[in-house]
């Protein structure tokens, strides 16, 4: 009985003596994580929390805030140039990641071939994606130009006619996709390239034995394998489409007229141009929330495609 | 005479002004031609009075700004005052001003004003100094500022409805027609005293096919409205008037689109409806463009053999006139000092030394802008100076006794211009000037009216 209660008076003690030391283990771990804890908050949470207290007030620079509720919510639901500016950031994602994805992966299986001078062609072939943004905007905005663009000097040496590229509102976003495709077909080459890189070769080489072509290869079996990797480029570009500000605003700062004004120039002129920063605030949370859901959806696509 | 050719500064033109050209190379330069009175009163009056302290500037990107920055040594010498000027892209400095003045704190205590896009919003929100104060006071100001000399224009932009003048003028843009005389004389066509004759002679030269085009000024929205408003002025007609009514749906303000329309439909080069002024810039420089509407600023680039290729062959004319008037669309920068600093003195000596007679005498004989005193342009030494021809000095001179302010001193400028801007570019894609002015406007009203009810 006497051992019994010792030893039934020892037992929690000990499990009390390893509980605390494991909080006194934590609270150092804690003492550790607490100031990257701290900047994130300050830099993340906290601006976040802003910003949505702000989209419910009405405050333009220079008056007094006024709490709205929902009002400006409301208001982006009416608000036709927002819905266009949303349409038209949706078509120059799937163009801006279609093209480059494609051409990405020709390039990945053309590189993934051994000839000379291979590392020096890959290497010149995604100098593009090293480029300042605004720098090749300036580049590309130069070329586009109608009358002295060196691009319509080059179709009508093929004979073409001239084309106004970005400066025309049906032309300018397949125009601007063209600098985008040219700016990140490179990292959608160098991704797939890693995935064909590690990619097991007994398949290929069975397939080859069984008497497949090519083609056959390519679209049994190196295509479904390099899907993975793929799906990687395409949630990364998709991402960075959407998002896309820095070489459309140094084009065409939106125009001609509204026909190149995505979600983020909409942005920047409520916020940075007409200071309406309660309407700014709330575009910024329905567009976290566009991104996030895309995002989301892009990566269950991608669970799908991965190896078992 | 406007309109017409222009000669340009020879050794010979220089040495009449009775001005050795190798008094320049020895530095000063302009401070030699000060009067020996206003080096008296300069002298008397306490410059020193802040010596050892420093204050931070805030300019916008500009050949002025350069200006400023290249003479401040000048100043800190005077002064014993040491200056940080930062000097950023005009769109960088305006977010910049902003997000600063709201702050409560800003990190410059003195800072370029556009008057046409920030003059409003800084008034309602009081971020600037009020300087009636300084200015009365000869502690403060010394005797050979002259304030009289700023021009009635200039004075105008620089103070506020409510009779507060929180800047101090530094640089007036008059809008003026560029014209290339030698594709005018090849065609035997005169130079456009009016909107009318300017479609006509932008008919008469629009030939395409051999790479000529009679006509070009912005296309791009928001950049663009200043080429509508001025053409209003034509019409004796604002875009805003006295009561603060929208006066945008008016038979003057669609006569004006009408002819925005036809001339940048008809006669500019393929895609104007992307071009903004430097897109202008490079097409009249080219020599592809007979005609190009802007401010007054470009005749260093067109004048520059290593930009241009019409070197020698620029007029530079007066804003067409218009059935009811002749004007010159204006606009305008000063310089203001920080309500929130707490270096009012320092930052009102800075203000007052980079606004005098000798800077801006150095403004023109640089050819980097339209000085705010009118005793720049009689400046024998500044004129003697020139990098650009007399022919520009001559159009600015006359557009100054008809300039006009082109844009509605309102708060949501921006706006207007945005909206109103995405109207002009649609008449360009051939919408009706008509129904896209009434759109606009039914779009802007609300906008305007919140803003004055504020």
């Amino acid at each position: 009985m006497g051992m019994t209660l010792i030893s039934a008076g020892r037992r929690p003690a000990r499990a009390a003596g390893r509980a605390g030391a494991s909080y006194r283990r934590r609270d150092k771990y804690i003492r550790f994580a607490l100031p990257a804890l701290l900047v994130v908050a300050a830099v993340i949470v906290f601006p976040w929390l802003y910003t949505l207290f702000m989209s419910v007030q009405e405050w333009q620079v220079g008056s007094d805030r006024v709490f709205v509720g929902l009002d400006n919510y409301a208001n982006l639901l009416r608000d036709t140039r927002f819905h266009a500016a949303v349409g038209r950031t949706l078509a120059y994602t799937v163009l801006a990641v279609a093209l480059p994805v494609l051409l990405g992966t020709i390039a990945a299986v053309f590189f993934h071939r051994d000839f000379p001078w291979r590392g020096f062609f890959r290497g010149i072939f995604v100098l593009p994606m090293m480029a300042t943004p605004v720098a090749i905007a300036l580049v590309w905005t130069m070329m586009f130009h109608p009358q002295l663009g060196v691009l319509n000097y080059l179709l009508s040496l093929v004979g073409l006619p001239p084309s106004l590229w970005v400066y025309a509102p049906n032309t300018v976003i397949p125009a601007l996709v063209l600098v985008e495709t040219w700016q990140w077909t490179p990292l959608v080459m160098l991704i797939v390239l890693g995935g064909l890189a590690a990619m097991p070769t007994e398949p290929l080489e069975s397939a080859v034995v069984d008497g497949a072509g090519p083609w056959r290869v390519f679209r049994d079996i190196t295509l479904p394998l390099t899907l993975p990797f793929i799906m990687v480029a395409v949630v990364l570009r998709a991402i960075d489409a959407l998002k896309a500000f820095d070489t459309i605003f140094a084009i065409t700062q939106g125009g001609p007229g509204t026909a190149s004004e995505t979600i983020n120039i909409y942005l920047y002129l409520q916020a940075f141009s007409f200071f309406r920063i309660g309407h700014a605030s709330a575009v910024v949370v329905v567009f976290f929330l566009l991104i996030v859901a895309l995002a989301v959806g892009l990566l269950l696509v991608r669970q799908r495609t991965k190896w078992a | 005479m406007v309109g017409t050719r222009d000669r340009r500064h020879s050794r010979r033109h220089l040495l009449k002004a009775g001005v050795g050209a190798t008094a320049f190379g020895l530095g000063g330069g302009l401070a030699r031609a000060t009067p020996a009175a206003a080096r008296r009163a300069q002298a008397d009056f306490d410059w020193r009075r802040y010596e050892g302290e420093s204050i931070n500037v805030l300019l916008a990107l500009s050949p002025r700004s350069e200006l400023l920055v290249e003479y401040q040594p000048e100043f800190e010498e005077l002064t014993g005052i040491t200056v940080t000027a930062d000097v950023v892209p005009e769109q960088q400095q305006r977010q910049k001003q902003i997000i600063e003045f709201t702050s409560g704190n800003p990190s410059f205590d003195v800072t370029a004003v556009s008057w046409h896009v920030q003059k409003g919003l800084f008034g309602r929100g009081g971020f600037l100094l009020d300087l009636r104060e300084f200015l009365d006071d000869p502690e403060m100001t010394a005797a050979d500022y002259d304030l009289a000399d700023f021009s009635p224009a200039a004075m105008a932009f620089a103070t506020q409805a409510d009779g507060r003048m929180d800047t101090l003028p530094y640089n007036i843009d008059y809008w003026i027609l560029y014209w290339n005389t030698e594709l005018f004389e090849q065609a035997g066509v005169e130079f456009p005293e009016t909107l009318e004759e300017t479609l006509a002679a932008a008919e008469a030269l629009h030939d395409p096919t051999n790479g000529v085009y009679g006509f070009v000024a912005r296309g791009l929205k928001n950049a663009n409205v200043p080429v509508w408003t001025s053409f209003m002025q034509g019409w004796e007609a604002m875009p805003i008037d006295d009561q603060g009514q929208l006066q945008t749906t008016t038979e003057a303000a669609v006569a004006a689109a009408t002819i925005y329309q036809e001339l940048l439909a008809s006669y500019a080069p393929p895609g104007v409806s992307g071009f903004n002024w430097n897109e202008c810039q490079t097409t009249f420089g080219q020599g592809t463009a007979a005609m190009w509407f802007d401010g007054i600023g470009f005749a260093t680039p067109l004048e520059d053999p290593e930009q241009s290729r019409v070197v020698g062959m620029v007029g530079y004319g007066l804003q067409p006139a218009g059935p009811d008037a002749r004007h010159s669309g204006t606009f305008g920068d000063g310089l203001g000092i920080s309500a929130g600093s707490d270096k009012h003195g320092l930052a009102y000596f800075y203000s007052q030394w980079a606004t005098n007679k000798q800077n801006q005498a150095r403004v023109l004989a640089a050819g980097a802008g339209a000085p705010a005193r009118t005793s720049a342009y009689t400046d024998p030494e500044a004129l003697a100076r020139l990098t650009v021809p007399q022919g520009w000095v001559d159009t600015l001179i006359a557009s100054g006794e008809i300039g006009l302010p082109s844009l509605p001193q309102i708060v949501p400028v921006t706006e207007f211009r945005d909206i109103f801007g995405i109207a002009l570019t649609n008449m360009i894609t051939g919408a009706d000037p008509a129904q896209e002015l009434t759109r606009a406007t039914e779009e802007f009203q609300p906008i305007l009216d919140q803003s004055l009810a504020s």
